[in-house]
């Protein structure tokens, strides 16, 4: 019978309006800004700087070696090394980035910063709540807009954070004991670095107003 | 129909040797109908199309160029975005073209990973063109909407693998970005055990409609010989009736493995290509199953492969796999610096599309509508 076909496929839509009231599985939209999907844990998309303790400035994982910058593919990391230095996550002196902008208006959100850098420093973040209200001033991020702490790491994505806290701990454990090794005198200063370096070089730095970069993000 | 300096009007008749006029027509580059920006000259006698020319360019990025100014990684996410709606197979090709090139070894799990990946791709791009190509059709919504619901479902496995739903950026020389998080499998084999659900529910809504049936059969034939020798490869070529499939005839990666079939059209017309997609998603579906049931443990990447200063020895290769459109090929040639000396894409859209102008002469507009969108083009990969 000619129609037989069109009718079969209205009974289908029928099925599927009448399903989308009375089961769950049908249900495939969310009133998104009162309701919100949970975020996928691995999601992505824009890179943010990693620091440990309270200090966003002294605890800062980078060491400006730039290789994030080579290896970007759209080019959008602009950094500056520091004439001075300060110790990294480890306790090494190492220099820090005088200047640290990502222009998230070029960004591509590839990840290729974060598998390339050797010291953890960058990591990708999953809010995407954002706006701007200039075009070319407020897309160019800088290191302070930039830094997130750890334990906001630790809360978006938990499983990769965990495993680069082992990681660190490890590589904290092997360089502790390597300077004790050629003086005996030195070791007791040098194993009690790490923890007291921050608060050092944090006067040096520029400390920002109360305000943490981490909530003010979510907010 | 020469190319002048100014821009044409959008329409403007021409005359015809008999003394009427022919009209001609500017479709696009911002038609709904084009699938993004493309245009088509389109010269009309009434309602009969006697002249058609493609127009391309509209979203050309240099991508080839950007390529070859780029160190073998940085390429990568740039591949993501030639055909955005597969970008994991874009992935699979590239990565396989410069494995080629530097011979690297790719682990076994890493090939189960791309097979899972590269066939769920398949699944979602085969459902979201049956979807568009029906909307084109003028089944506005319900077909579209039906298969964006379930190509949700596939994207929310890609973001929870990849971190991505659509620029996956995923696979790596000699492996893949990451391993399978905890629980993806599982999830990953509840979403491939519900798709024949949605396939069956798909096929009740369309495939015996009598208004679909008339709008299709007989609609933009494309015949065995021509689809040869212009090159056409993918379900179009298969839909004309030629058994050529990259994953039967390369057997690249661990393809041999599974037992699949091909299926093949009859007439070469939209209605063949349009059941080509249907019968190809149960294939990929059998494919998923098999994969993901033996699927090993192991690591997911060549352990011997640098992510950084990738330096393949100098010579060239030429990586090809069968992308859900057709064969996409990618052509490199290294002279040992950690860019490419030549970086070249063989776009399956681009290629399938030039034989447009044959499948739509004599028909009428509205054919010469659902012509384009069998085709199946993204003009992210037409342009490049």
């Amino acid at each position: 019978m000619v129609g037989s076909g069109i009718l079969k496929g209205l009974a289908e839509t029928a099925r599927n309006f009448v399903g989308s009231y009375a089961s769950e599985e049908r249900m495939t939209t969310v009133e998104y800004p009162e309701e919100k999907l949970p975020r996928i844990e691995a999601s992505r998309n824009f890179p943010f700087l990693v620091f440990d303790g309270d200090d966003w400035h002294a605890g800062m994982r980078c060491v400006s070696c730039q290789i994030c910058e080579k290896e970007c593919p759209p080019k959008c990391i602009y950094i500056e090394k520091s004439t001075d230095k300060k110790p990294d996550a480890v306790g090494k002196l190492q220099n820090y980035p005088a200047r640290f902008d990502i222009d998230i208006s070029v960004c591509m959100s590839c990840q290729i910063c974060v598998e390339v850098c050797p010291f953890d420093a960058i990591k990708m973040d999953n809010a995407f709540e954002y706006f701007a209200t200039d075009r070319f001033g407020d897309l160019v991020l800088d290191k302070q807009k930039l830094s997130r702490s750890n334990e906001y790491y630790h809360q978006i994505h938990p499983t990769e954070a965990a495993n680069v806290d082992a990681e660190l701990a490890a590589a904290r454990a092997k360089a502790a004991p390597k300077p004790a090794a050629p003086a005996a005198a030195a070791a007791a200063p040098a194993v009690a670095k790490p923890a007291a370096a921050p608060e050092v070089t944090a006067s040096t730095a520029n400390k920002p107003a109360a305000n943490d970069p981490a909530k003010e993000s979510n907010g | 129909m020469s190319a002048t300096a100014t821009l044409p009007p959008a329409a403007m008749l021409l005359d015809s040797e008999e003394g009427s006029q022919y009209l001609e027509i500017s479709m696009g580059p911002h038609h709904p109908s084009t699938h993004g920006v493309f245009r088509m000259n389109v010269v009309l006698d009434g309602e009969t199309v006697i002249k058609l020319k493609p127009v391309f360019g509209y979203l050309h990025r240099n991508h080839e160029k950007i390529a070859e100014n780029e160190t073998y990684l940085g390429s990568m996410p740039y591949t993501d975005r030639l055909d955005y709606f597969c970008s994991l197979t874009n992935n699979w090709g590239y990565a396989l073209a410069v494995e080629k090139l530097a011979g690297i070894e790719v682990p076994e799990r890493a090939e189960y990973i791309r097979v899972i990946t590269a066939e769920l791709t398949r699944l979602q791009n085969h459902a979201s063109l049956v979807g568009f190509l029906m909307q084109d059709m003028g089944a506005s919504g319900t077909p579209l909407m039906y298969a964006f619901r379930e190509r949700e479902k596939i994207l929310d496995l890609f973001e929870a693998l990849t971190g991505a739903r659509m620029m996956c950026n995923y696979m790596r020389f000699g492996g893949c970005r990451c391993d399978l998080p905890a629980g993806w499998l599982d999830w990953a084999k509840k979403v491939v055990a519900s798709f024949p659900k949605f396939l069956d529910e798909f096929e009740t809504l369309l495939v015996g409609n009598e208004i679909i049936m008339a709008r299709t059969q007989g609609v933009g034939v494309l015949s065995r010989e021509l689809a040869i020798s212009a090159g056409i490869t993918g379900p179009m070529l298969r839909a004309s009736g030629v058994n050529y499939d990259l994953r039967k005839v390369d057997k690249y990666g661990i393809y041999d493995r599974f037992s699949f079939r091909v299926p093949l059209g009859d007439h070469g017309d939209v209605y063949d290509r349009y059941m080509m997609r249907l019968l190809e998603m149960r294939e990929s579906l059998k494919i998923l199953e098999q994969a993901m049931k033996d699927i090993p443990e192991g690591p997911f990447t060549d352990p011997k492969t640098k992510v950084r200063n990738f330096r393949p020895k100098p010579g060239e290769a030429y990586g090809r796999i069968e992308a859900p459109k057709g064969e996409l090929g990618y052509y490199l040639i290294s002279d040992g610096s950690p860019n490419p000396y030549r970086y070249r894409v063989r776009p399956p859209s681009l290629i399938n599309l030039t034989v447009l102008e044959d499948m739509c002469l004599g028909r009428n507009v509205a054919d010469v509508v659902i012509t384009l969108g069998s085709v199946d083009i993204v003009l992210g990969e037409v342009d490049r």
